[in-house]
């Protein structure tokens, strides 16, 4: 089917009738792929687009809760913001506002550890289970768990745990003959308890997609090179990892977009209320949005900045991708 | 897995004694750490309401916290609320993420390559940049504290991994299958209802069970969206047990039980497929 429609395509280019005709003939060639993507265009222009753009138009204002149209009863009043330029995006760059710099460190170090411990004990687990053994169900089972539990309640569970007086975690300190420790007090701890409740989250899908990408290289490959006598290690090196490239490729994109824009975990393990530096850019957005006054365009100028943080990096990682597998 | 074991020198997957100890014992190591965080709050929960503060304790078990979250609050109507959000948002998102992925996977329409961006683009969103102009669009369809709003704001967190992961798994179903269907008779529509989402079933099961968990544990707009008290998702009534003023930790610990029930069942009866399905979206991206 694809052939006939590529082929009906490139009998009608050389033609070249006026361009009503021809949209009308792309329309009559294309209207069924059109119709059938219809609705997620439709959805995501709606729930998307059109929020983004006045997200952006937002950010070029000095909205607030104070100054944005609403309806009090029957009285309706109307929006007073007034549009600034690019005042807000100068205010948080420059360090007037807030501290963005600092956030960003930290979001940024906040990604690089989770992703990475995702992706390295996702791997090491995936190796271990793509071996024949006994239990081997079972373990993937038991592995795969943490991912059925929803984010929210596991981080309430996890913050039970972390809590200084009747934590269990301290419980057990203690009778090793340790000191409580305060874990969601200081902020060092804090950062790294947040740090473990997401990885212990988040392992179970790198380790499943790994697993996958492991089970789509042939077998032949790794008998050939055991046959030419290359050492495990070089094995690894040489045939698994390249093997891997693909879905290695996509699940380190999307487990750094996902890290950089987690809510739930930073939300709730740490609380609402505090302003605290274990807070990443999203919750940070969040929070200018939504407490105190709600400074509707401070949160969208950061979301339209964290938005562009990553839109860089999905573009540099894709070339840089493709740059490696141009030289091999 | 039918590989040939040779004769001889050790062959491969054969390993020696110790290797096959430390192998066990790291992998028995790691799943007790991914259980241990459950088994604990099950453990917690049937300690009775102030079980929590003694978590070494093993005495006074009880099902007193689940009685009481059952029937003196609004924790059944929450959970209602949340399979109604969950289930909705799943059908919808992947029944409109099927035909997109479908399309993009065997048609060349002009569009396509951008729409395939957008996918992965919209997934870079942060939620922060969206909520506010949702909020407000919402609010002037009447859409805000009802179902049909979170359901369709839902959709649009799922629908775009979703259509980007039946896409890659749409192109590894073989397109002779399509032609012979187009051969007897059938629209494309009619190859892709019959013949196409069958097979599909693993790659539907994977993506059908990211958004019902995406849903299910969705915090951020459902705080915001959801202001009655009986229009509550779990997610936000979860947070009246343990807020600044009170910690009702033992309510909180059996209602978490309870919400993850469900999401373990939908993750029982999709892991199977997790590992085919995910292969297959995940090498094509």
């Amino acid at each position: 089917m694809t052939a006939a429609v590529t082929s009906t395509n490139t009998t009608t280019a050389p033609a070249r009738p006026g361009l009503a005709a021809r949209a009308r003939r792309s329309f009559d060639t294309h209207w069924y792929a059109w119709a059938m993507v219809l609705p997620v265009v439709v959805v995501l222009a709606v729930l998307v687009g059109y929020p983004l753009g006045r997200g952006i138009y937002l950010s070029l204002t000095d909205a607030n809760e104070a100054n944005v149209g609403r309806t009090i009863g029957v009285n309706h009043i109307p929006s007073t913001y007034e549009f600034v330029g690019l005042d807000n995006y100068w205010k948080v760059l420059s360090g007037q506002e807030g501290h963005f710099y600092g956030r960003l460190g930290w979001t940024v170090a906040w990604t690089a550890a989770c992703v990475f411990l995702h992706y390295t004990l996702g791997l090491g687990l995936a190796l271990l289970l793509n071996r024949r053994m006994r239990f081997r169900g079972l373990y993937r089972v038991l592995l795969i768990l943490p991912w059925a539990v929803p984010a929210f309640v596991a981080t309430f569970s996890w913050r039970l745990m972390f809590n200084e007086k009747y934590g269990v975690l301290n419980a057990i300190l203690e009778q090793l003959g340790m000191g409580a420790v305060d874990w969601l007090g200081d902020s060092t701890l804090q950062k790294m308890a947040a740090v473990a409740v997401n990885v212990w989250l988040g392992v179970p899908f790198m380790m499943v997609a790994i697993l996958g990408g492991l089970q789509s290289i042939p077998a032949e490959l790794h008998e050939a090179a055991e046959m030419d006598g290359a050492s495990p290690w070089q094995r690894f090196r040489h045939v698994t990892l390249p093997g891997l490239r693909p879905v290695s490729g996509t699940v380190i994109l999307l487990g750094t977009i996902w890290t950089f824009n987690m809510f739930q975990v930073i939300y709730l393990l740490i609380g609402q209320g505090a302003s605290s530096e274990s807070e990443i850019l999203v919750t940070y957005s969040y929070r200018l949005a939504f407490q105190g006054i709600r400074d509707y365009a401070g949160s969208a100028t950061y979301g339209i900045l964290i938005l562009s943080l990553l839109l860089v990096f999905a573009v540099f990682y894709r070339r840089l991708l493709a740059r490696q597998e141009e030289a091999r | 897995m039918t590989r040939k074991v040779r004769a001889g020198v050790r062959a491969r997957g054969e390993r020696s004694r110790g290797a096959s100890v430390a192998l066990h014992a790291t992998l028995v190591v790691a799943s007790l750490v991914s259980l241990f965080p459950v088994l604990f709050i099950v453990f917690v929960s049937l300690r009775g309401r102030d079980g929590w503060q003694e978590p070494t304790e093993f005495s006074g078990f009880g099902f007193g916290n689940y009685t009481h979250i059952l029937n003196e609050t609004k924790f059944l109507t929450w959970f209602g609320n949340s399979v109604i959000v969950a289930l909705g948002a799943t059908v919808v998102g992947v029944l409109i993420a099927a035909t997109a992925g479908y399309a993009v996977s065997r048609m060349r329409f002009p569009g396509r390559r951008p729409l395939m961006w957008t996918f992965l683009v919209v997934q870079m969103f942060p939620m922060a940049v969206l909520i506010v102009p949702l909020y407000n669009i919402l609010g002037q369809m009447g859409l805000l504290d009802s179902y049909g709003g979170l359901i369709l704001t839902y959709c649009s967190i799922s629908v775009p991994f979703c259509a980007w992961m039946l896409k890659g798994y749409f192109d590894s179903i073989p397109a002779e299958i399509d032609e012979a269907g187009r051969v007897d008779g059938l629209t494309p529509f009619g190859t892709f209802w019959r013949l196409i989402l069958p097979l599909a079933r693993p790659g539907l099961a994977v993506t059908g069970f990211y958004s019902f968990i995406t849903a299910w544990g969705e915090v951020a707009f459902a705080s915001q969206f959801m202001s009655s008290e009986e229009h509550y998702t779990l997610a936000v009534g979860l947070q009246t047990f343990v807020g600044q003023q009170k910690a009702e930790w033992g309510l909180m610990t059996a209602a978490a039980v309870l919400i993850t029930v469900p999401a373990g069942l939908a993750f029982f009866f999709a892991q199977r497929h997790l590992v085919a399905g995910l292969t297959a979206g995940g090498t094509k991206g």
